[in-house]
């Protein structure tokens, strides 16, 4: 038997006792041949191609899940950015797209479809426009529908007239699903760099490069890195922990990668990408925050905190690069708040504020991600978030969101409450010091130089 | 299709693990390539490469069959596609 007894039994304990998991299997579809001015065609060509593309995709990602022993989290599909389609349309209201969207979702028994989506970052188009004018209602109609638009990139800057646009969106989408700890705002995301073959929530799109149906895995595992972290002497150096978490996630983009594989030869479709990702999920022991306090920190977002944070997400890029040829998507370590057990308690206890997150948010992928703030913070400040969180992506040229829920009637203490996969999180103080000025100068930042860096 | 896959078993020391486990193997013309199996305190440890004939017994089945032998005997069986080991642990 050429695989030891000991590799055996080291695969059963990551997957039994260590949360190793696959985070997601997406399948991205271009909806190009949709295109319709006639919105109730367009609806239902976009329903009819959804469904019958993507109808084995879930028994198939079972079917691989039972045979390889590996459980796969979440079956997701990403779709063309709708604004390209809104583009089309002869009317205003996008909805119908959306609705379409989500009662495909629940035919086909994914999870989450992504990509009601634009990119606002020079410029806004009509199709953007409209798109951005729907989200509210979009979001707050549908279950599984997730919206993600960009604002800034590198090579643009940063559209501050988008900025504040979302901002006012991300608020309505709080008015809009009020009843319901403002979940709107958990499925949508405003990104700087957006990437355009994520099979991450919300900011999931199939981008305009991709082939017409392809398969992008998002590999996880905090829980297997945290184990391998705490096994370690507390002794052990930091270049001993780099090279600990380096094989580990070498392990865990395989499994990654033959997944990938394995999903694209029986759908018939592309193999995209792997997703070199640390994703929490709300069970306990899959987390990052833990992995951070495994290494020393006394409790996650106290000092300490960017350092170990730059070191795991390094040392996973660096052993999954190994494990796999077709890196993309965001690859780097998640930090969502409500979907991580250890992040919840660190934002309790006072240890991680939203200030901290911002620094963590220049060492890893992807932003500000799933934190709930009090209902009452101005649309002003949302903006001067997104806009600080843009600027981080912008200057140092890697991709950053925000995903910050304004829950509507709660304040710092409060609790919002998901279930599922989006979890729950304590309601975060905000500083109360953006003014209103500088969110409703807009325009354009420049893009910014790229040489003379510091 | 033939597909190579590891069985662990894992549980109690009992009388007939081995006995049935094969005995579930041989009926879904499943062939055992190679056996280890080695007691650590009370705790019995098994693991087999197998060849599952999907032609004759699909990979599912075989691994229904499995559980419900290991709920009889009270152990956790596990089939899983070898790959996995292959592509996780060698370069």
């Amino acid at each position: 038997m050429h695989i030891t007894p000991e590799e055996i039994v080291e695969t059963l304990t990551m997957v039994t006792q260590q949360n190793l998991d696959i985070r997601t299997v997406t399948l991205g579809l271009s909806l190009a041949s949709c295109a319709d001015s006639d919105m109730e065609v367009m609806a239902r060509r976009v329903y009819d191609h959804v469904t019958s593309s993507a109808e084995r995709l879930v028994p198939v990602a079972e079917q691989i899940e039972r045979e390889f022993g590996i459980p796969i989290c979440n079956k997701r599909i990403s779709v063309t950015p709708v604004a390209q389609l809104a583009a089309v349309s002869s009317t205003d209201d996008i909805t119908p797209i959306a609705l379409a969207l989500d009662r495909a979702a629940h035919e086909v028994g994914i999870d989450f479809l992504g990509g009601f989506s634009a990119m606002a970052h020079k410029g806004m188009g009509t199709g953007s426009t409209r798109l951005i004018a729907s989200i509210p209602e979009a979001l707050s109609i549908t279950e599984r529908v997730c919206a993600s638009v960009n604002v800034a990139t590198t090579r643009a800057g940063i559209n501050m007239d988008a900025v504040m646009t979302m901002a006012e969106t991300v608020k309505a989408c709080a008015a809009l699903t009020a009843d319901r700890d403002s979940i709107g705002c958990a499925k949508l995301v405003v990104f700087a760099n957006m990437v355009e073959d994520n099979p991450f929530m919300a900011g999931a799109v199939h981008g305009y490069g991709e082939p017409s149906a392809v398969i992008n895995v998002g590999i996880s595992g905090p829980g297997v890195v945290r184990a391998i972290v705490d096994a370690l002497p507390k002794d052990a150096d930091m270049t001993a922990i780099a090279e600990a978490i380096k094989a580990t996630s070498f392990k865990i983009t395989r499994a990654g990668e033959l997944v990938a594989r394995e999903a694209a030869k029986r759908l018939g479709v592309a193999m995209g990408i792997v997703d070199l990702s640390l994703a929490p999920t709300p069970a306990e022991g899959d987390s990052v925050a833990e992995i951070i306090e495994a290494m020393g920190v006394g409790r996650c977002g106290g000092p300490g905190t960017t350092a170990a944070l730059a070191l795991l997400n390094d040392a996973v890029k660096k052993g999954g690069a190994m494990g796999t040829s077709s890196i993309g998507g965001l690859s780097g370590a998640f930090i969502p708040v409500s979907e991580d057990q250890g992040m919840i308690r660190a934002a309790e206890s006072g240890a991680l504020t939203i200030e901290k997150l911002e620094a963590m948010t220049a060492v890893c992928s992807v932003g500000l991600d799933m934190i709930a703030i009090p209902g009452d913070t101005t649309a002003e400040t949302i903006a001067g978030v997104i806009a600080d969180e843009c600027a981080i992506g912008v200057i140092n040229n890697k991709t950053t969101a925000v995903r910050l829920i304004p829950a509507v009637g709660k304040s710092v203490g409060d609790r919002v409450k998901f279930g599922g996969l989006l979890g729950e999180a304590p309601v975060m103080a905000v500083n109360q010091w953006a003014g209103t000025v500088f969110a409703r100068r807009g325009g354009r930042f420049p893009a910014p130089l790229q040489s003379l860096r510091n | 299709m033939r597909t190579l896959a590891i069985l662990s078993v894992l549980g109690e020391d009992r009388v007939g693990i081995v006995a049935n486990v094969s005995r579930v193997l041989a009926e879904c013309s499943t062939n055992i390539e190679d056996i280890r199996q080695t007691i650590i305190g009370s705790t019995f440890s098994m693991t087999m490469l197998v060849t599952v004939d999907e032609d004759a017994t699909a990979f599912d089945e075989v691994q229904r069959r499995l559980e419900e032998v290991g709920t009889e005997l009270g152990m956790q069986i596990t089939l899983q596609r070898e790959d996995v080991f292959r592509f996780m642990h060698r370069i």
